[in-house]
């Protein structure tokens, strides 16, 4: 039987290949057939998710939210000391220095991703704002979201601080972060659905052993992941329900 | 704290629901919410803390020493109507998603406003106890909470 794999699509280009890597690492280890399948857009890869198709999912909070409470999959590690943090950014030359100086109209550029979004909503909701008083638009990617504020087609961006921080010199030279969030326990994590169940404890070892030789530790820095920690139930439930408060 | 603190420091008799009260020193400044951050505690199925993050520390000005296993209303402010409370109660007993905005007293006796979300945790079908994550409100919503809380204030102190 093969499993299959797949990796929510907000990691950084670079790390596309970290990703084959890990994946032929990880069939190695286990001595299973494992495919892996990428998406550029959260929807599609959520329709896929939702239709059953993944056994092994490196996912964003917000969709390890579904997958535990719905789907029965069971959060196994998580990459250390990463947080998913949230960037609001605005163009280097726009009079805005507080989230309070933002009125009502203010045009959004974000991305499909869940988590991001949600976050860089809520950060503006000290200024009154929300979906019904500004114009968002949702673009591609955080690049193209990046250019928009350049050319002053948005007022404010949203950003998976990672990007945020990957995206190039020039670029960010000419942006300015106008709040950052600071929350520290929402994170990325690496789930296994009911069909691969049996496997948790040998996958659990592979990963947490990983650092521990040349091979792993050389595919984790094409992931850009230092180590990856344990996570159990309690502590993913814990996560899930401080996401739950934040969405309506 | 700050000399014009001591000076417009004022004791108030707090009242808790369960018939307990605690004298407050009140001082009427207040620290603004931290951007970015998230407030975030969780207590057991009667309200009594067991876990609290640094934020909520900060804010706090407790130690994680003094908020573990105290009652969640070590922060609950005079200005503060109890049918806020009662709502909170009454909403997260049912099992549903509590909103509101609060302004809570620190330990210094200043105070900072939140907007409040709590949430029952359940845990194989059972309820385990709660989690509350705040953040920063808007200038208008905490005029508008204040307006509201002391109209029902008033007609609390009434009754
Ligand atoms: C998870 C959770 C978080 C709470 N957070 C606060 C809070 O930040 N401030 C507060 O005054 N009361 C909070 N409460 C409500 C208190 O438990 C308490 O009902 C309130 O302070 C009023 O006190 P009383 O019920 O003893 O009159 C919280 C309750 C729960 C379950």
């Amino acid at each position: 039987m093969t499993y299959n794999l797949t990796v929510s699509p907000d990691f950084a280009p670079d790390h596309i290949s970290g990703w084959y890597f890990f994946n032929t690492w990880l069939q190695r280890s286990l001595d299973m057939a494992i495919h892996l399948e990428l998406y550029d857009s959260f929807e599609a890869q959520r329709e896929a998710m939702r239709a059953g198709t993944f056994d092994l999912i490196y996912a964003n909070p917000y969709d390890a939210s579904m997958l535990v409470r719905e789907l029965g999959f069971q959060a196994v590690a998580r990459p250390a000391s990463q947080a998913d943090e949230t960037v609001i950014a605005v163009n280097a030359a726009s009079a805005y220095q507080t989230v309070e100086d933002l009125k009502p109209g203010c045009r959004i550029a974000t991305t499909d991703d869940p988590d991001v979004h949600t976050i860089g909503m809520i950060m503006l909701e000290s200024a009154d704002l929300d979906s019904g008083n500004t114009a968002i638009k949702q673009h591609s990617s955080y690049v193209v979201g990046a250019k928009s504020l350049l050319n002053d087609d948005a007022d404010v961006g949203f950003f998976l601080k990672a990007a945020y921080d990957q995206l190039s010199a020039l670029i960010r030279s000419r942006m300015r972060v106008l709040v950052r969030s600071e929350i520290g326990v929402v994170h990325h994590s690496l789930l296994v659905g009911p069909r691969m169940a049996a496997c948790i404890p040998a996958i659990q070892t592979a990963l947490l052993t990983m650092q521990d030789n040349e091979k792993g530790r050389r595919v984790l820095d094409s992931m850009g992941v230092s180590s990856w920690e344990p996570m159990n139930s309690e502590q993913t439930e814990f996560m899930i329900d401080l996401i739950d408060t934040l969405i309506d | 704290m700050s000399e014009q603190d001591i000076e417009e420091m004022a004791h108030v008799a707090i009242s808790y629901f369960d018939g307990t009260q605690r004298t407050a020193a009140l001082v009427d400044r207040e620290v603004p919410y931290p951007d970015g951050k998230l407030i975030v505690s969780r207590t057991d199925p009667q309200g009594i803390i067991t876990h609290a993050n640094q934020a909520f520390i900060d804010m706090s000005g407790y130690s994680e020493a003094e908020l573990i296993g105290a009652k969640h209303c070590i922060l609950r402010h005079p200005d503060m109507p109890a049918a806020a409370f009662q709502d909170l109660w009454d909403t997260i007993g049912q099992g549903n998603k509590w909103h509101g905005y609060v302004k809570n007293l620190r330990k210094d006796g200043a105070y900072y406003w939140v907007k409040a979300t709590v949430i029952p945790n359940i845990r194989n079908s059972r309820l385990v106890g709660y989690t509350s994550v705040r953040r920063k409100p808007s200038r208008r919503k905490i005029e508008e909470s204040e307006a509201l809380y002391q109209t029902l204030l008033a007609a609390e102190c009434k009754a």
